[in-house]
Parts: C-alpha cells; structure tokens; sequence
C-alpha cells in the first residue's frame, strides 16, 4: 500500500496522578508530564512495522490540538514517521469533531489505512476511529491485537470480551490498536535529532470542519469517593474469619 | 417523551446481561418507553428473555443473515434506522457496545456519551474519566438524540416481570459487505463468566507462570469464583487477554474479589473500584493495592492461597 495516516492525541502521561482542581472545572495540567497517548503510540509503532516489513510507502501522523501537539508529532516522528499535520485549535474538541477533522484529511491525503488507539486515557471515551470508519464509510476493526495485510485486505484478530475475534475487512479501513498488539519502540537520541528534519505541517481546524460544537458539555468535575482504608490482617485463619464476619465464606 | 431503544447484546442467541443492565439505567430517566432491539439471523430466544424484562415495552427484531455475527459496519446503519422517533439510543459498555454505539452515533450526527455511571435527569449523566480517577457530570443539549453506552458495573441486571410483545421490524438500510467475520476463538470455561460473577480470584505478576495460575483456579473453584487477572499476568501470557481486569479490560463489580500477587496499578485499580469487599495478598506491604483493600495479608502467596484453599470448608 501507499500511505498509512496514523492519528495521535497528547494526554497526561499514564504514571501522572490525577487530581481534579478544586473548583471542579477540570482536572490539574499545569507543570504536569504530557505523553503520546499510550494506544497510539502502538499505532505508530504498527504502522511504522508495516513499512518496515515493506507492505506500506509512508507512514504520517497526525494530531489535532494547540500548539503544543507539536510535541508528540516529533515522538511520532522520532520514533520513524515520514512526516506529520498537526490540525490546529485551541477549542476542545470531541470524538465527533476529531472524526470529521480527520475524514477531511482523509479527502486529501488518501491513506490506505488508518491506525489509532482504541481509547484516549483522559476522556477514555472510545469513539473516534468508530466514527471515523461511520464518516468514511468504510470497514472498522477496532481493540485490535494482530494485524496481516494481503491483497487490498487486512485479517485483524480483536480482543473481545468473550476471547479474540478474528474479522476480515477490504481496505481502505481503520484499524484501533488494544495494548498487545505490539510493544512500541524505545526512541534514540540520534533520532530525535533526525526528527527536528522532518516536515510538520499545520492545518486549522475550522478550515477542516465547519461545526466543531461540543456534542455532550461537560458540567463538572469531581474526585471520586475514596474506599474507605481496610484492615490489615495477620494470618489465614484471621483472614477467613474477616470473611465469614461478612457472610462472603462459609 | 423520553423513548429510550436499548441494542441488545447476545452471546450467540442468548441474551447477554449486559442488556438488563441497560434496561436498569434507562428505568432511572423516567421513561415513557423502553424499547428493546435484537439483531440476530435467529432472534427468537434472546427476543423472549428480553421481554420478560421487567420496564420493558416492546422488543424489535432485525433477524437476518447478515446479521449473524456482531459486525460493527453492518449492524451499524440498521440500528441508525431504527432510532428514528428515538431520543435515547443505549448501548452496554462491552466490547460489543463500545464497537457499535460510536459508529451509530456518527451516523445520526450526533456525540456519544461513553459509560453512564449515574443518571443526574434525562439529558445528565455522570461517567468516570482518567481510568476513573475522576467523574465528570455532563449534559447533553436539547434537540439532540442521545447515544450512550451504559457501564455495566455501576448498574444491577433489571429483573424479570415484564411481558413485552416481540414485532419484527422492517428497515431501509445499507448493508455493507466490507467487513467479514472470519471466527471467535473463545476460552471455554466452566467457572463463573468473570463480568457476572458473585466471587472473583485474580492472579497478577507475582503468581509468576501459567502453570503457577493452578493454585488461583483451585481457589476459585472452591469458592466458586469466576477468574481474573492483571494487565502484567496477560502480558506476560500467563492467561488470556479476555480475563484482564482493569481500564483497558474488565470492569466488575463482584461482592467479593480476592487479588492474589496483584501490586496494583491504578488502571487494575479502577477495574474493581465497585466490588464489594476486596482481598489482598501480596509479600510487598507497600503495594498500592492494600490502600484500597479491605483485608489485607502480607506474605508469601504460595503459602498463603494453598493454606486458604485447604481451610475453606
């Protein structure tokens, strides 16, 4: 194939613990770790094995977000894309949003596959690549852990909750990424350096999509209730005491 | 008027629970009518459980070759058709409910709301965000048809009473031929499904091999638990993918959960934040797993289940 788009989103880094501001407006982001969500950097690295492995040309990255996406899109290409869009806006933007920013450069760009993660770990909302393949109108195969390529066609293998479901879909597709599909490669030094090279283009947001709106308003935010702390017991027999205390053994 | 369709979720031709829990969340907006729809190339058996669904007002059949297997892509634009006259679209938040819904809701031009937690009124609605680390209350604008998935831990199955009429339905849709299902490789078991169970075991990194998982099942089969695991025990390949826990797995809610060698990373965590009581064993005292448990031991696991084991009559 041609060209692999794979679409990345910045998020909190996964180890950072979050807390939500006291006014319940959000939660705190000032001077804390931003990373690749850690699902697309899987696309990427899937991607960029495609390639790789000779089936795929090029592999772009793309994000939409401020200025500061910038950030990920030179990961991506650090890790080994060709190139990267960044879509520009300072608004938040939604699943629905994300997915028509993403078919208007899928009109331009025409890629043979899209990757991307399954779930953003901020909103873990699990929508965009659904309904970018809706948009499209083209075949999903999402919470992928294998993925073979042959003649215009990909065999995904889908971890579902009652074990792997294996589909096939004509391609052009999108394709999102569950956690063991593959293990992300380590970025060098050398190659960031080589990254800072590579072309990054910005795109707006509003010349992509015309209704950006906010489909659902988020009202407030609030820590959840904590558990309260247990007890610490010091031996089997006590701990099958605690428990038939509670009626859980008999 | 508050019309509420609910896409069933089937395990082959059975009703999955997952339904009635969508059932269950749907009741708290005050329904006018909760409309149950089945999709399936032999609708008859899960069509009849659902009726029986106390709440329930009416099950639509959309029974068809095509719809056969659960194909995202092809089930999609049919459900879309059907939601006309709708204003609440509602999904599980499994597997099939989070392939589904999204692709519907683009399709009716509209936003998803991703696991209802809590019904706030008719168009509020409270979802964890951040591996549940915060919940976020959001409201979704007059006007709009609201398409949501329901998390399944956070609602009891609606039980039965109902005696609903089953019509089929007819509907103009395009069926793609795009998508293909190939198989379903499920992990047969004989132990309690894991997102329905009473009683759930763990194993995490520390049970340390697949063959060490047998001193977890012995476990779980003398309670009569269901069995799960950590992201770290999957990875590792010492179960399968489908018995994982946690943000990216399993969210469950069972009375009790007994994590065995589970350190306890706040994705593992916000998997099992609704269970009733939750156990740990673990030899680090320190583990972020005992700031949550309810009973905590420290100490050698190998000792700890196998003793446990033998003592539970």
């Amino acid at each position: 194939m041609n060209k692999i788009l794979v679409c990345i989103k910045r998020v909190v880094d996964y180890n950072v613990r979050i807390r939500v501001k006291p006014d319940g407006s959000g939660v705190v982001t000032d001077g804390v770790k931003m990373s690749v969500n850690p699902f697309d950097e899987i696309a990427i690295e899937e991607a960029l094995r495609i390639r790789e492995a000779g089936n795929a040309q090029e592999v772009v990255v793309v994000s939409i977000g401020d200025s500061e996406s910038q950030q990920q899109l030179r990961t991506g290409l650090a890790m080994g894309a060709d190139r990267a869009i960044l879509i520009n806006t300072d608004s938040e933007v939604d699943p629905l949003a994300a997915a028509r920013a993403f078919k208007a450069l899928i009109d331009k760009e025409s890629p043979d596959l899209v990757i991307m993660g399954k779930q953003a770990i901020d909103d873990d909302c699990n929508q965009t690549g659904q309904m970018l393949a809706a948009l499209w109108d083209r075949p999903q195969a999402t919470f992928a852990s294998k993925l073979e390529l042959s003649d215009g066609k990909a065999r995904v293998t889908r971890e579902v909750d009652a074990g792997l479901e294996t589909i096939e879909v004509d391609l052009p597709a999108v394709v999102t990424t569950d956690l063991r599909l593959n293990e992300p490669r380590y970025v060098k030094l050398p190659d960031i350096m080589k990254a800072k090279k590579k072309p990054l283009e910005t795109l707006q947001l509003a010349e992509l999509v015309a209704d950006a709106t906010l489909q659902v308003n988020a009202n407030n935010w609030a820590a959840p209730e904590a558990r309260s702390k247990g007890v610490m017991v010091n031996s089997v027999d006590e701990l099958i005491s605690a428990l038939r205390d509670k009626g859980l053994v008999a | 008027m508050t019309k509420v369709l609910i896409v069933a979720e089937l395990d082959g031709h059975a009703l999955n629970s997952s339904t009635r829990k969508c059932v269950a969340c749907a009741a708290k907006l005050g329904a006018d009518s909760i409309d149950v729809l089945v999709l399936s190339d032999n609708c008859a058996d899960a069509a009849k459980a659902a009726a029986a669904i106390d709440g329930v007002s009416k099950v639509l059949t959309l029974e068809a070759t095509h719809n056969s297997a659960p194909l995202a892509a092809v089930l999609a634009p049919q459900i879309a058709a059907a939601a006309e006259g709708y204003t609440h679209v509602f999904g599980p938040s499994t597997t099939f409910g989070k392939d589904v819904m999204p692709r519907v809701a683009a399709l009716l031009g509209v936003g998803q709301v991703s696991d209802i937690m809590s019904v706030e009124s008719a168009r509020s609605f409270t979802r964890p965000v951040y591996a549940g680390n915060a919940l976020l209350s959001v409201s979704v604008p007059e006007g709009k048809t609201i398409v949501a998935t329901v998390r399944t831990a956070s609602w009891k199955d609606a039980a039965d009473g109902g005696n609903a009429p089953v019509e089929a339905l007819q509907v103009n849709a395009p069926i793609p031929t795009h998508t293909r299902f190939v198989e379903l490789a499920a992990a047969a078991s004989e132990r309690p499904d894991l997102q329905t169970a009473k009683k759930v075991i763990s194993g995490g990194r520390g049970v340390g091999s697949a063959e060490n998982f047998d001193i977890i099942y012995k476990l779980a089969d003398k309670l009569g638990a269901g069995v799960g695991a950590s992201r770290a025990a999957v990875d590792a390949g010492y179960v399968a993918n489908d018995m994982q826990v946690g943000q990216t797995g399993k969210i469950i809610a069972p009375e009790l959960y007994v994590a065995i060698g589970i350190s306890g990373a706040i994705q593992h965590l916000t998997g099992i934040k609704d269970a009733g009581t939750i156990v740990a064993i673990n030899k680090d005292p320190e583990a972020p797993i005992f700031e949550i448990a309810d009973i905590g031991l420290v100490g050698d696991l190998f000792e700890i289940v196998p003793e446990l084991e033998g003592k539970l009559g």
